[in-house]
């Protein structure tokens, strides 16, 4: 077995916190649209607003991390192996074949979570945080200025958290598609993965720094 | 060595720091600041400048009340100005209805679905009115020394209008044990700003009895606690009437929306608390839309009950004696008089809520009653209007008699000393009670009417509650039974939701833990396989 970092401290620290936040919105996220009732509709209200500011408080030091480390090339789509990677989630997987694409630190996303990440991080992340924040400050009509109404954003917020909710189940499940069941939990939290000896060390791919 | 050293930090960054972040949110999410205390100084604490006993002229003989008026104006000259102007003298004003114009409304010329309408049963209505004698059409708006000074500014507590006397205290021919004359010099030596009991002699009593106009105001205000009113508590700040209702130069403000009109000269809650009282963003920014009235008065009517319901249509049935009948309900409130009908009262009320800009509607004389039922006031306000507010509302809803042919409201005569003058009360005859009501009225009467259902709405603005019996979020921000279902012009959190986007979210949701359960069995049998 041989290891291999993949992920850096501050990745390791952003994922987690970003998963308890992202929980706390959503139970909470829930609770405000009328779900449930679990820890009382104010209650939700404050813990959300709260958990949305450090969300996005959060998401601009990423920012600064990612540019800063060039780390942001890792979200870049490729068409690479995107078919293989396809391929061997839907066929592949169930004979045994080995994972078409290698992780690296460089190199940590494959093709599909690229594009998963980078609609997560460009498209739901800013729409969640836009409505969000037209939620907040706009409440009303006359304040601040008179856009078409209020019920849009929410309604949009909405559509969003049910995409979270689903892309968070899917996201869990593909963790155990690793090596090992549990061997892409263990990389978020050591920052490294095993891998069997037999596979040669990546090659930078054309993506990498 | 170095191995601990990883395992450490590891554990920092995924777990102590993540949580720590949590930790901070919840510590500081949930944190709500201190109220700030409201500082005003009270009209109820101001003591008197002059001691009125001393004063020679109010120890005078006086043998008729008109000779008391005539005593304070002549120290207090230009006051009888300032009161004939007011609504509380004229019992109108000019004001402009919104798309109406302006128009000249009040007391006098509007109608309830209470007792229906004051002119023409004034003996018995303007007993209410701050004057002497306004008994008919004669009374003369422009004498000075028909003003009544002591029903409002009396602190004896010993000066009482009659029943039925038009507005004059009792005198040696027609005074009770319950109403005797009053001791002239003994309330004059005691006058000084007005308190609770000056105002709610009047205003806790309309539609002729004990709370049964407002639900709000009513006589166990004059001796409460905290859970019923905090603002008027014995046991909190016991403020009166005219500490809220701030008066300059006899001009009271406050506003009754049942005859007024205009948004103009109110007195609000915001002038002692201002616009952000909660020191608390969320709850402030409700103030845009939401008065304070909605989450501070969750319900009314606390001590006793008020009408809710005022059916005139059963008026006028008779004991197998020919005697009047009268009906209680199990909390001992009328449910039915032969004079007035059927009723149902009720306590501990809960308000309905409805868009209010402080501007309202009313129904005049000349108005045709088109939608049912018939709406004898309307609260203008919607939530695209930015002076509009969620308001709480007692609405009085009533069945009453409008002309068949022109479908206006009529004036009935209720009130009379005597039998067969027309007067329902005494005679319980509903045709000579319209046209002589109409008559009073100067108003055209067809002969003939038709019974049909009213409302009137009557904004909620005391009772206010202790903080901890405040609304919940819950109450308007939930999918079942919200308190403002009814208000559906807007988006609300938590009530409102797209069908379409909630079902084809949890469709989403179910299908990615198919596919999820699909495909791990599907690894899982295939493992099996190649192992």
């Amino acid at each position: 077995m041989r290891k291999i970092k993949i992920f850096t401290p501050f990745e390791r620290f952003w994922h987690w916190s970003q998963m308890l936040l992202v929980f706390v919105l959503t139970v909470t996220g829930f609770e405000i649209h009328g779900n449930y009732n679990l820890v009382g509709y104010e209650c939700a209200v404050r813990l959300h607003n709260s958990a949305a500011w450090t969300f996005i408080g959060l998401g601009i030091l990423s920012i600064v991390y990612m540019l800063s480390s060039k780390q942001y090339k890792n979200f870049i789509p490729t068409k690479e192996k995107l078919g293989e990677q396809i391929k061997y989630y839907t066929s592949g997987i169930f004979k045994n074949e080995p994972h078409p694409t290698k992780k690296s630190l460089y190199n940590k996303l494959n093709p599909l979570q690229r594009i998963i990440y980078v609609g997560l991080l460009i498209v739901v992340f800013p729409v969640q945080i836009f409505t969000g924040l037209i939620y907040m400050f706009y409440h009303y009509p006359q304040n601040p200025a008179d856009v078409a109404g209020f019920k849009f954003a929410a309604i949009t917020h909405t559509l969003g958290a049910f995409l979270m909710v689903a892309f968070v189940l899917v996201h869990v499940y593909m963790t155990t598609t690793g090596h090992k069941l549990t061997s892409g939990i263990k990389s978020m939290i050591t920052g490294y993965e095993e891998e069997p000896l037999e596979n040669k060390p990546s090659e930078k791919p054309e993506n990498s720094i | 060595m170095n191995k601990l050293l990883q395992k450490f930090l590891t554990l920092t960054l995924v777990v102590v720091l993540p949580i720590l972040v949590i930790y901070l949110n919840i510590r500081f999410g949930l944190q709500r600041n201190e109220v700030e205390a409201v500082k005003v100084t009270l009209k109820s604490e101001s003591v008197a400048s002059v001691d009125h006993s001393s004063f020679p002229i109010l120890q005078q003989s006086f043998s008729n009340p008109k000779q008391v008026t005539e005593a304070c104006l002549s120290c207090h000259n230009k006051r009888d100005d300032e009161l004939m102007q007011s609504a509380h003298w004229r019992w109108e004003r000019e004001t402009e209805i919104p798309g109406r114009g302006v128009v000249t409304i009040g007391k006098k010329n509007l109608h309830n679905n209470f007792c229906t309408g004051a002119d023409g049963n004034n003996g018995s209505c303007m007993r209410c009115h701050i004057g002497y004698g306004w008994e008919d059409k004669s009374f003369d708006f422009e004498d000075p020394t028909n003003i009544d000074c002591l029903v409002c500014h009396d602190k004896s507590d010993t000066y009482k209008k009659l029943i039925g006397g038009g507005g004059w205290p009792a005198t040696a021919e027609n005074a009770t044990k319950e109403y005797p004359v009053p001791d002239y010099n003994l309330v004059a030596q005691s006058v000084g700003y007005p308190d609770r009991d000056n105002c709610g002699v009047c205003h806790f009593y309309g539609g002729g009895g004990n709370n049964v106009k407002h639900g709000d105001l009513e006589k166990a205000l004059l001796n409460t606690t905290r859970s019923v009113d905090v603002h008027m508590a014995v046991d909190g700040p016991n403020m009166v009437c005219i500490d809220c209702h701030k008066t300059e130069k006899h001009n009271i403000t406050g506003r009754a929306y049942s005859v007024s009109a205009s948004n103009t000269n109110r007195a609000t809650c915001e002038q002692c608390h201002g616009e952000t009282p909660h020191n608390d963003k969320v709850i402030d920014y409700h103030n845009h839309k939401v008065a304070c009235q909605t989450c501070h008065i969750p319900v009314y009517a606390k001590v006793n009950g008020t009408s809710l319901y005022w059916d005139w249509s059963v008026a006028g049935r008779r004991n197998p004696d020919s005697s009047f009948i009268k009906e209680y309900d199990a909390d001992h409130n009328y449910s039915y008089l032969s004079i007035k009908g059927h009723f149902v009262f009720d306590n501990m009320v809960t308000p309905e809520y409805s868009w209010f800009n402080g501007t309202a509607d009313h129904l005049l004389n000349d108005d045709s009653a088109t939608v049912l039922p018939v709406k004898i006031n309307t609260l203008f306000g919607s939530y695209c209007d930015s002076t509009s507010k969620i308001w709480p509302v007692k609405v009085h809803r009533g069945k009453q008699p409008f002309d068949s042919a022109s479908r206006q409201i009529l004036s009935m005569k209720l009130f009379s000393k005597n039998f067969n003058e027309g007067a329902f009360w005494m005679d319980l005859n509903w045709d000579s009670a319209i046209i002589k009501g109409m008559e009073y009225n100067e108003r055209e009467y067809s002969g003939k009417f038709v019974i049909l259902p009213t409302e009137a709405y009557w904004p909620l603005n005391h009772m206010v509650s202790k903080k901890e019996e405040t609304l919940k979020c819950e109450a308007c921000h939930t999918r079942q039974n919200s308190r403002i279902a009814g208000l559906t012009d807007f988006y609300l959190p938590g009530r409102d939701y797209s069908k379409a986007v909630d079902y084809s979210g949890f469709a989403i949701i179910l299908f990615s833990l198919i596919g999820i359960i699909v495909h791990s069995v599907m690894r899982f049998t295939s493992k099996r396989k190649f192992n």
